[in-house]
Order: structure tokens, then C-alpha cells, then sequence
């Protein structure tokens, strides 16, 4: 076994410096009516050569995005990761540390950390960001938890065009807890029914939780939300799954947003098959300490040099075990760094105008459906990189008959949506080229 | 010395992109969408050319202590060698560039793995269904309560309150918390064990079960599990185990033998996959036929003509623990891993840790003190009674082990040791090092006596010096003023 360095010698010298006669011997304290009579039925050990075969061949299973087009999105954007960001992110040095809690061997992480709470507090304009969380849609959970840890109200007011996965994982949340979660409907152009928001907001709603551009890829007027929401107690709570956005979109910030989170898997994580992803989490200064999750904060040693540490421990759960604003103890540091490493490759610039070639091609991709007349565009409101086509035949169909030319079409909304069966949700990053959108529409056009 | 910021170092008009931008170099955001809806102020972020930003991540690493730099006997942390063959078959195209919404018939290899991975936790733990998608021991934690929860209110109550001991990590409690239940905290015995008697003491109708970890915090195999668990089941309840201490007895025991209804396995500790500075990692659940009902959807199956499928069709699920289906390219680390040990290594992991964990007690018990004299697994607890009469603390002791080389162990964990010092040295480090540590502990305490003002300065050697942290709280910078 290559990675126990143990020799014979070095056991039995081992052994005596301990007093015992065999390695069993270590484990005398478990009963030995509880210790295992059949051997596990795990397969044999492999060498490398062979490991690696397998798991090439497990790999080889799939189709992976890099065969053909891509057009799914839904939470999982397939961007550009720059080479930079592995080569990064595998020195050993970011990669086997662990939670830095001895900050004078751990400056390295606690730096990169404090330098990603600062992009992301500009990015979403917010006067702090932690660490990062697990992804957005636990996110999402602890954000709605936060409000209620603020102001005991005991409603919600969540949008149906948030990504129906996350409202999942807040149901499964909050099945135990006390509050009344009521789905905002999306109006007929496919953006919040801001009518509902003034008929249903009252002084027992807790949160009130829009997403930019939400998941149908609609881009939503956060400034008027975020208005008629301050008429109330009730805290704005701004989603991002499509993080490039932050950088041409109304910010949280600026649409007043109490609390704002965000999937960080755009920014330099890839798609991994949904995980390990991002979750951006900031809010104001003055909800820090109902604020989950970890916190790194500058300061001095006693020479009076710059350092960071780990900050607003008080609010966690090794001090305050069930008081704890959350159960977390970890955030996801590696994925942050690498957003880091990518916010800084691509400058303010560099962002913003990916984020307006993303949206270039979603404009030829809808042109061209309006020329071709064989699918339908369903909502007109103005969008970022997403949009809903609706089809003749169930989306399902169309999804299996396109990958035979290895373009992966979109996702079927009939899942999650019944009344958009038929409908097919379509996704458009700098992956895709303007001939890539003109081969997919000609070819459903001609499926259709 | 410190590291000025990447913002420090950015300068206006630098880049360290590439991609072609001629089809929008002249549009703006308002060529899009209609002014409201646009960002008014910018977001600041650096401008660095591509070299910079190597080199100030680069320097930045150089800062960090490592497994791959340093021994890193971090207790309940399980710091082993992280194989660098798992970086490399989770970076396969065919898994990273796989998109969770894609028709499943053409991600057979993902759903396969994610199987095979479940059948292998199952039989190394004796339990009967898993879930994959947490994406951490503590997320883990939550998945297994609200299953408790869900199946104590099918049978009609879901209860109040919840035990856990008083050496338990912190996320018990507060996952507890958050599921609704209260806590209900018993002390450990004299001898470092759980009492059963006091385990019969405060278990009633009202309490939904126990959460314990096992082996304990102090690195101690809790003898009366079975014991207690029969306790916990007779009056109704179940029982949690975190599994934080797999390391120490994978491969030696099941986890079904003793009782236990669900636990969750961290993939980051005992199956190797890199801690990257605090996440990513992974906490699959498994649980018994009790609670295998309860499973989160989508529970990954196979059909009879041997394809796999995300089953969703579970009337009992607790729900969707997280969007997709985890933490995957973890879980393909871990897999990679487990097919590399087999059988033999894993039970050779266990062996060597506990082995390593045992020779660190022997060599240290002459010059700290451990609470409790109970017989250690893969991890050993000392308390700072040493240090009484002296104005050295245990946090100076671990600063002093930093100057001689090695990262310090948990300090002040768990609770219930005064003081404590708990060093775990997994399976992955020779006699060799072992001893240099033991060697420099040794050195300690005879500086604690001779020369404590050199261990209150410590560390000498690191680029910075001890931090003042209660400054970082009474005046908050946490972020880049500019």
C-alpha cells in the first residue's frame, strides 16, 4: 500500500515502545462481540495503471459537453475556465490545508479569503460577504432562516421562477420550522407578478425572495421589488444563479436587497456534474450576527504588520452549539479561491463584457427562432443568456432526437412546470459560437 | 512580512483574459436591456495581467502550512495524504465536463459512480441505503435528523428534544437545532465514557433519540454503544452516529452491530479527498431499513436492464437535500481512493492510524497529561495539567509547535478536557516524523519549565506573528477599503 509508509521494523518497534505484542492488540477496546466476523465486500485493491483504466473507461460512459454544443443552463452555466485556475488551485499549499484556525500558518487561505469577501462585496453591492456557503440553493435555505433569526415573522413570499430545485431544498429545510412559504407567481411575460407582491405583502412576512435573472432567464426590475418590499418589516432577499450577470445587472445593492446570494460556479468552477459549486452570501453591516457562515477579518500582530483571521466566531457553532445562527462549519474555500483567481484574470472588463457576448448570443438565438416560425419564444420580457422556447411536440422529444447530433438542447420544463410542457429551457454562454446557435435552431426547425 | 492585496496590485488598463470580444466591443449594456434594469455603479475587481495573478497566488500559497509541506496531526481532522491520482480522475473531461440537467442516458458514468460509491460506503459500514448529496459532515448531520424526524412523526411523534454528550462537536447541536428538536446534554462519565445509566436517566417519550459520535471525541471506542442504543430503541427513539472518527475502526467493525440508525461518513476525512483550506468536501449519509424510506430524493438506482436512474418516485423522502446530486467531483475522488485501498488497505488504514495515534500516547504520556486513561483509537486528548504553576497556556504550546515545524493540533477540543491537546496523526505519516514531533513536544515541556517566555513569544518563525484578535472583532475590516 503506497500511501502507509509503514515497514515490519517499524511496526514491531512500534508495538514495543507501546507495550503491545500485535497490532490487533490496539483495538482490545471494542468488543470483540462487535468487531466484524465476515470480511467486507469491497473489490480488491488496483494499481495505478489499472485504476486508471477504470476509471477512464467509467468516464468514457458519459457524453461529455466538450463533444458536442451546449445549450443547458438552469442553475449549472457552462463558461469558460481559464487554465490558470487548476494549475492555481492544485499547489499543495491551497489544496491539502485545512480550515485555517492557526492564522499564523494559514495566512495564505485566510488572504485569499478576505480578498473574495471583497469581490464579492462589490459584486453584488453589498456592504459585507462571507466565505461562501455549500451553493446557492442551501444559500437560499440559511438566507431565509437569517431573516426569520432578524424579525420572528413567520411568512415568506418566494418566486415560482426561482429555481424549482432551490424552492425543493427550502421545503425540505423548513418542514419543521414555522413558516408559511407562498409562491409568488410570474406574470405572462415571464417576469414576478409584482401585483401579487402588493396584494399578499403584509407586516407577518418575514423575507420576500426574487431572483435576477430568474430561471427562465428573465431579467426582473429588483428596484421595483425592492421598493414595494421597504413599504414593509419584510427583508429583500436577491437570487443569482447566473453570477456573470452581477456585472451588467441592477445589483442587489443597488435594488436595496437585505440579503443577497448567489451561485459562484460561473465564475471559473466548471460544471462537475453540479458539484462542488459556490454560494455567495452577503448582507449589511448591521445584520452581521445573525449572519451565517464563516468570516475572515483584518487585522495586526503585535509588530503592527497586516494579517487576517477567522472573525464573528461568537455567532457559530463550535461557541454556541445550538444557538448557532447555522450549522455550518465549513465554507467552500478551494472553490472560492479559484472564483478569486478568475474575478482577477478578468478585471471589471473582462466581466462585463463577456456578460454582454452571452447576451449577444441569446439575441441571435431568439432572432433566428422568430425568423425560423417553427418554435415559439414564450415570455417577451428582457433576459441575460437564458430564454424559454415553446415547441409543437413534448420537449423531452426534442431533447433526445437533437443529441444524436451531440447538441445538447436544453432542459424540458414539464418536470417542473406542467403547464409549460412542451417547453424547452435554452441557454446560450460564449461556449457556443453564432454558427453553433444557427446549426441548433436549423436543425429543431427541421425536427419540428 | 505581508502580502499587499491583488487589489493593491492591480493597475487600471491591465487584463488576464482571453477570448474574442470584436462582436460587442462597441455595445454596452443599454444595447440590451432598458436602463432600469442596468448596474449603475461598477463592481471593483483587480486588473492583473495573467503573471501577476500567478505570481500573487503563488506567493500567497507559500503562507499556508499543508499536509504536502508539513505533519498536520489536526485532531478529529483526519489529515491524511491526499493522492494526487484522485485529482487527476476527477479532472477527466468525461466527468468535469458533465452537466447535471443532462438526459441521463448520456451520463451513465456519473450515475454509475455515484452508485458503485453508495454500494461501497453501505458495505464498509454494514447499513442499507445512502444518500450522496451532502455536501458536508454537518449537512450530513441535518440530512439524518430530519429523516429521524420524518420517521418518528409517521409513527406518530415526532418529539421534542434530542441527547447528545457533552463532548460532541458543535454542529450536533446545532443541526439539531435546526431541525426542530431541543438538546437534552449528558456528561461524560469519569473513565471518558458515556454512562448507559445516564443515557436511561433523561431517555423518555419526549426525546427522538441520541446523536453520538463514535469512536468519541476523545478518541475513545464508546464500549456501551450497543448498550445505549438498545436503551434509545426500547423507548422509541433512534440513533445518530457522527461518523467524524470513521478513520479509526474502518474496515474493523459495522456500524449496523452497534446499533446505529443512520451516520454520516466525511469523505474529506477517511476517504482522502483534499480539505482545500476548509471545503470542498462531502458527507453521505447511510442509514438502516428504518430510515432507508426517508432517503433525500433523487436516490440513485439501477433498472433491470442494468442503466442507472435518478429515482424520484419516494413517497417518504424528507426532500431535496441540495440542487443535483452533490458534491460530485468529490465523490469521484473518494471513489478513486476506495478502489485503490481495496479490502486490504482499508482495513490496513485503520490499523496503522490507531498504530500511529498509540505510539504518539506512549512517547507523550510522560510529559502531558491525559484525562482520560481509557485505551485511544486513532486520535489521544491531553489536558494542559502540566502547565499548572507556569504562565504558559496550551494556545502557547501550539503556537511554539509551529516554530519547530509542524502544524499544531486541535486545541480546546472537545470541551470537556481542560486545556486540551488532541493530536491525530492518521495512518499516512512514517515513525520518522512521528518521532521528530514527539521529539519537539518533549523539547516543549521542558521549555514550559526553563524557558516559558520563549514559548509565550511563539512563533518566531512564520511571517507573521500572533494576531490580535479581538481588534478583528471590535473594529471590523472584512473587506478592501479603497
Amino acid at each position: 500500500m503506497r500511501y502507509i509508509p509503514h515497514t515490519p521494523q517499524d511496526i514491531k518497534d512500534m508495538l514495543k515502545t507501546i507495550g503491545l505484542d500485535s497490532v490487533d492488540d490496539l483495538f482490545k477496546s471494542i468488543p470483540s462481540e462487535l468487531k466484524l466476523k465476515a470480511d467486507l465486500k469491497v473489490p480488491p485493491p488496483l494499481a495505478e495503471v489499472e485504476l486508471k483504466q477504470l476509471m477512464a473507461e467509467m468516464a468514457e460512459r458519459n457524453i461529455n459537453l466538450t463533444e458536442g454544443i451546449n445549450f443547458i443552463g438552469a442553475g449549472a452555466y457552462y463558461h469558460y475556465v481559464p487554465s490558470v485556475i487548476a494549475a492555481l488551485i492544485q499547489r499543495g499549499e491551497f489544496l491539502t490545508a485545512y480550515t485555517p484556525y492557526q492564522p499564523e500558518v494559514s495566512q495564505g487561505t485566510l488572504q485569499s479569503i478576505f480578498e473574495f469577501q471583497t469581490m464579492m462585496s462589490e459584486l453584488t453591492g453589498m456592504e459585507v460577504a462571507n466565505a461562501s456557503h455549500y451553493d446557492l440553493s442551501t444559500a437560499c435555505a440559511e438566507a431565509l432562516m437569517m431573516a426569520q433569526r432578524i424579525n420572528s415573522k413567520k411568512k415568506a413570499l418566494v418566486a415560482r421562477s426561482l429555481h424549482p430545485q432551490y424552492r425543493e431544498v427550502i421545503k425540505t429545510y423548513f418542514q419543521n420550522q414555522n413558516l408559511n412559504i407562498i409562491e409568488i407567481p410570474f406574470a405572462k411575460n415571464g417576469a414576478i407578478d409584482l401585483d401579487f407582491i402588493y396584494d399578499n405583502l403584509d407586516d407577518d412576512v418575514s423575507a420576500v425572495m426574487v431572483q435576477s435573472p430568474n430561471f427562465f432567464g428573465v431579467v426582473e426590475d429588483m428596484i421595483a421589488v425592492g421598493k414595494k418590499v421597504k413599504e414593509k418589516p419584510a427583508l429583500f432577499i436577491n437570487v443569482t444563479a447566473e453570477s456573470l450577470a452581477y456585472s451588467v445587472l441592477t445589483s442587489p445593492g443597488e435594488a436595496g436587497a437585505d440579503i443577497a446570494v448567489g451561485e459562484g460556479m460561473s465564475l471559473g468552477l466548471g460544471p462537475n456534474y453540479g458539484g462542488p459549486y459556490l454560494g455567495i452570501f452577503a448582507t449589511q453591516q448591521k445584520y452581521i450576527r445573525s449572519m451565517p457562515g464563516r468570516l475572515v477579518g483584518q487585522t495586526t500582530d503585535k509588530n503592527g504588520e497586516r494579517g487576517y483571521v477567522l472573525t464573528f466566531a461568537t455567532r457559530e457553532q463550535h461557541i454556541r452549539r445550538e444557538k448557532a445562527t447555522s450549522n455550518i462549519c465549513t465554507n467552500q474555500s478551494l472553490c472560492a479561491l479559484m472564483c478569486s483567481i478568475y474575478l482577477s484574470l478578468m478585471g471589471p472588463e473582462g466581466l462585463k463584457k463577456l456578460a454582454l457576448l452571452n447576451m449577444h448570443r441569446l439575441r441571435r438565438l431568439e432572432e433566428l427562432i422568430k425568423i425560423k416560425n417553427s418554435a415559439a419564444l414564450t415570455f417577451n420580457a428582457p433576459k441575460f443568456n437564458e430564454t424559454v422556447i415553446e415547441l409543437t411536440v413534448p420537449a423531452k422529444e426534442a431533447v433526445i432526437h437533437l443529441l444524436k447530433d451531440r447538441i445538447f438542447s436544453g432542459v424540458d420544463l414539464a418536470t417542473y412546470y406542467p403547464e409549460l410542457d412542451k417547453h424547452l429551457l435554452v441557454c446560450t454562454t460564449e461556449m457556443v459560437s453564432g454558427l453553433d446557435v444557427e446549426v441548433f435552431v436549423e436543425k429543431l426547425a427541421r425536427y419540428l | 512580512m505581508s502580502e499587499n492585496t491583488v487589489y493593491q496590485k492591480s493597475k487600471k488598463g491591465r487584463m488576464g483574459y482571453s477570448f474574442d470580444t470584436y462582436e460587442v466591443d462597441h455595445m454596452t449594456s443599454t444595447d440590451f436591456l432598458p436602463e432600469n434594469l442596468v448596474r449603475k455603479t461598477e463592481a471593483r475587481l483587480p486588473e492583473l495581467s495573467e503573471f501577476d495573478v500567478v505570481r500573487h497566488y503563488t506567493r500567497l500559497s507559500k503562507k499556508n502550512y499543508s499536509i504536502d509541506t508539513h505533519f498536520y496531526p489536526l485532531g478529529s481532522c483526519t489529515m491524511k495524504y491526499n493522492p494526487r491520482i484522485n485529482e487527476e480522475t476527477a479532472a477527466q473531461k468525461g466527468f468535469s465536463q458533465t452537466h447535471p440537467m443532462q438526459y441521463q442516458y448520456t451520463v451513465q458514468g456519473n450515475l454509475c459512480l455515484i452508485y458503485e460509491l453508495g454500494e461501497a460506503l453501505k458495505q464498509i459500514t454494514g447499513m442499507d441505503g445512502v444518500s450522496l448529496q451532502p455536501c458536508a459532515g454537518a449537512h450530513g448531520e441535518l440530512t439524518g435528523l430530519l429523516m429521524i424526524r420524518a420517521c418518528l412523526t409517521d409513527r406518530g411523534n415526532p418529539r421534542k428534544k434530542i441527547i447528545t454528550p457533552d463532548s460532541a462537536h458543535g454542529t450536533n447541536p446545532a443541526s439539531a437545532a435546526m431541525c426542530g428538536y431541543g438538546i437534552v446534554s449528558i456528561k461524560t462519565g469519569e473513565d471518558g465514557f458515556i454512562d448507559p445509566a445516564e443515557v436511561q436517566r433523561v431517555m423518555n417519550e419526549d426525546c427522538a433519540g441520541i446523536m453520538i459520535t463514535n469512536p468519541s471525541t476523545l478518541g475513545i471506542f464508546e464500549k456501551n454503544i450497543k448498550k445505549i442504543a438498545d436503551i434509545v430503541h426500547a423507548k422509541g427513539g433512534l440513533v445518530y452516529m457522527d461518523g467524524a472518527n470513521l478513520n479509526a475502526v474502518v474496515g474493523q467493525i459495522s456500524m449496523a452491530d452497534l446499533g446505529v440508525d443512520c451516520l454520516h461518513i466525511n469523505l474529506h476525512k477517511t476517504f482522502s479527498t483534499p480539505h482545500g483550506g476548509g471545503g470542498p468536501g462531502a458527507g453521505p449519509v447511510v442509514v438502516n431499513n428504518v430510515l432507508e424510506p426517508y432517503l433525500p430524493v433523487p436516490v440513485i438506482s439501477k433498472d433491470k436492464y442494468g442503466r442507472y436512474f435518478a429515482d424520484y418516485n419516494r413517497e417518504k423522502t424528507i426532500g431535496r437535500m441540495r440542487v443535483f446530486l452533490g458534491n460530485f467531483a468529490i465523490l469521484v475522488r473518494a471513489y478513486t481512493y476506495i478502489r485503490e485501498l481495496g479490502l486490504d488497505g482499508i482495513k490496513k488504514v485503520s490499523k496503522m492510524a490507531v498504530l500511529n495515534a498509540n505510539y504518539i500516547r506512549a512517547r507523550l504520556k510522560d510529559h502531558y497529561q491525559l484525562k482520560y486513561d481509557s485505551p485511544s483509537l486513532h486520535e489521544v486528548v491531553f489536558s494542559d495539567a502540566t502547565l499548572k504553576g507556569t504562565n504558559v497556556k496550551t494556545i502557547d504550546v501550539a503556537k511554539r509547535i509551529i516554530d519547530y515545524g509542524f502544524h499544531p493540533p486541535t486545541v480546546y477540543f472537545p470541551i470537556i478536557v481542560p486545556g486540551a491537546i488532541m493530536i491525530e496523526p492518521t495512518e499516512t505519516e512514517s515513525k520518522e516524523t512521528i518521532d521528530d514531533f514527539c521529539d519537539a513536544m518533549i523539547k516543549i515541556a521542558a521549555e514550559i519549565k526553563n524557558n516559558p517566555e520563549k514559548i509565550i513569544r511563539a512563533p518566531e518563525t512564520t511571517c507573521i506573528s500572533r494576531l490580535d484578535e479581538v481588534k478583528a472583532v471590535k473594529e471590523p475590516v472584512l473587506r478592501e477599503r479603497f
